[in-house]
């Protein structure tokens, strides 16, 4: 089964006045139509780095520094800028963090919902403006035919976040790609938006790529997880696999900080120490002075990603160890 | 809408009482007007004769008051000079103000609009360096030295461009180019400033992810929201421009309001030069009602009295 999407050795490098930081070193995946990936890990790691140089929409600081996006066995990152804005929308679309900064400030919801339609299938005001409201519709907003007609600012965070995603689904993308989004809201309404967005991927077979941190919406949402560290994947594989019996150490480090209710009272455990500096990472591998496991040859040789059994890889040198355990 | 115009209106009832007051009292600090209108020889009696005429024997108060009394019938009194009502001498040479102004203004917009946000759309590269550059250098080129620079240059060594006048298409050259220069220097960074940071908004990321083209980003997303400092700053540089309109319309000969205004002290022709202040303060205040309106039409939460 050839996946929609696959991201292959992608590298993304941040120009500063103190020289080139390399963001995302390698990052590799596949996602299938219908099903979703979680992309996991901590603030920092390149998650939204690796997110917005698939989309295309790195800023004027960072560039991809190699690797492939292949859409269907097309690589985009290879496309001209026209063909790659063809793209944007029916191919690939991205939903954002925060939904009142994504949506611009000065014009009416309907009109940036119609927008997908006005630029892609040239319709008319008149007919944009009808699958405007059709969309407002199905992500549930209530009186979707009087509310097009408000701004963001009228609208409560978790509504904002429906239209975020009504805009990112109007023209029925392959692959969505999901940038923490529920990171801005309250808890009860992060349900309702992730529910939503399950529907969405149901509905339209698309494939959905999740970023997060948050372990608990990995377990509830995703099929494949990727953990992400220090800019690259660590380990990946089916989520209950990977959660049951991790096969890198950050992973098992993941899981082991959640609290469990039976240990109510005790200290919460983590992971010792911080990510690494990524202007100066060391040699060999990058969660080395935090790992339990680590010894020289972890100093000297960068751990490439193996495969570990079927549809799982781990970039640990000793990955059997905790496989064994 | 209906009643913000109407705040905007009486809020600046008091600032224009004090025009009038201060002009009012300003101007006749100037000389007296008999030393100018009499011959020298003029005796007691023909002095007493011309100040009674104008009513310039009755006490200052009395005669403020009697002004004011004109006013409230919209008599703005006749000119000293040439008896004609000083409201007709000041609408003659308005236009020739308002198309000079106009035409910079307009000018001075949509070229900084233009020149901006080239430079915006990526910064510090080596068309945004350049833009920077001659925008600082023309924000800073003092306007009556570069108008006499130019009169020496064009019109005296090379004879391309009148010196004065408003004939012809030539004419407009210097003098536009005079008040243009400040105003576009000033509002092209400006313009640069607000659109790299609307440039940088969250928005236009989710507007390229939709596969919007660099036009329908810049000006369609971008520019709508950097137009409320750069409306500001226009603003008040077209207050601007109708005071230094005194400076371009005196060198220039241009026969505009600011040259009446000159002339009017000079002549001690108190009617025209009130007429003539009253009519500037009145287009300024116009002019900033018009932008808080312009504000509220480009945003919906000023509309709304939303803190943006």
């Amino acid at each position: 089964m050839t996946a929609t999407m696959e991201v292959d050795g992608l590298s993304v490098d941040i120009r500063t006045p103190g020289g080139t930081i390399r963001a995302v070193r390698g990052m590799s995946f596949a996602v299938h139509s219908g099903q979703t990936l979680a992309l996991l890990g901590e603030s920092g790691c390149g998650k939204s780095m690796t997110a917005h140089a698939v989309a295309g929409l790195l800023g004027p600081v960072a560039d991809v520094a190699g690797g492939e996006v292949r859409l269907d066995g097309v690589d985009v990152l290879r496309l001209d800028p026209a063909a790659r804005r063809r793209l944007a929308g029916p191919g690939l679309a991205i939903v954002f963090q925060d939904a009142l900064t994504a949506l611009n400030p000065v014009y009416p919801v309907g009109t940036q919902l119609a927008e997908p339609f006005r630029i892609h299938e040239k319709l008319s005001r008149r007919a944009a403006r009808a699958k405007a409201v059709e969309l407002m519709e199905r992500v549930g907003i209530p009186e979707p035919r009087s509310r097009a007609g408000a701004y963001p600012h009228q609208f409560s965070g978790g509504m904002r976040q429906r239209l975020l995603i009504a805009m990112a689904v109007a023209l029925r993308p392959a692959v969505l790609l999901a940038d923490e989004p529920t990171t801005a809201l309250d808890v009860t309404v992060q349900a309702q938006i992730m529910e939503l967005l399950a529907e969405l991927r149901a509905e339209q077979r698309m494939a959905l790529v999740l970023i997060t941190h948050d372990l608990a919406v990995v377990a509830e949402q995703a099929d494949h997880v990727a953990v992400m560290y220090a800019g690259s994947v660590v380990e990946t594989g089916p989520v209950a696999e990977v959660f049951r019996a991790p096969r890198h150490p950050y992973t098992r480090g993941l899981l082991d900080s959640v609290p469990s209710g039976a240990e109510r009272g005790g200290r919460l455990r983590s992971i010792e120490g911080s990510p690494p500096e990524l202007a100066s990472l060391p040699a060999g591998c990058a969660f080395r002075e935090r790992c339990p496991l680590a010894r020289e040859r972890c100093a000297t040789e960068r751990p490439p990603l193996v495969e570990t059994g079927t549809g799982r890889a781990s970039s640990c040198h000793y990955w059997k160890e905790l496989a064994d355990a | 809408m209906l009643t913000f115009l109407r705040r905007r209106i009486v809020s600046s009832a008091i600032p224009l009482l004090v025009v009038i007051l201060g002009v009012f009292f300003l101007a006749r600090l100037t000389g007296n007007p008999a030393n100018l209108y009499l011959p020298l020889s003029a005796t007691p009696e023909m002095r007493a004769e011309f100040a009674a005429r104008n009513g310039f024997d009755q006490p200052i108060i009395v005669q403020f008051g009697d002004y004011l009394a004109q006013l409230s019938r919209l008599d703005f009194g006749e000119s000293l000079r040439t008896a004609q009502p000083a409201a007709e001498a000041v609408l003659q040479a308005f236009p020739a103000t308002l198309q000079l102004a106009g035409v910079t203004m307009l000018l001075a917009v949509v070229g900084a609009v233009v020149v901006g946000s080239l430079a915006a759309y990526r910064p510090n590269s080596a068309a945004d360096r350049g833009a920077s550059f001659l925008s600082a250098t023309a924000a800073s080129v003092p306007d009556f030295w570069f108008a006499i620079m130019g009169v020496l240059l064009f019109s005296v060594t090379l004879g391309w461009l009148p010196t004065s006048g408003t004939v012809g298409a030539a004419a407009w050259v210097l003098p536009v180019a005079t008040l243009l220069i400040r105003p576009f220097g000033v509002l092209v960074q400006v313009v640069r400033g607000a659109m790299v940071s609307a440039l940088s908004a969250p928005y236009i990321k989710v507007a390229r992810s939709k596969g919007a083209g660099d036009q329908r980003v810049i000006f369609g997303h971008a520019l709508r929201n950097a137009a409320a400092p750069a409306l500001t700053v226009a603003g008040d540089l077209a207050v601007g421009l109708l005071n230094g309109a005194v400076v371009v319309e005196t060198i220039f000969g241009w026969p505009g309001i600011g040259k009446l205004m000159i002339d009017s002290i000079l002549q001690r022709d108190f009617a025209v030069l009130q007429a003539a202040v009253l009519l500037t303060a009145l287009t300024i205040f116009a002019l900033n009602i018009l932008i808080d309106v312009c504000y509220a039409l480009l945003d919906a939460r000023v509309r709304q009295g939303v803190a943006a």
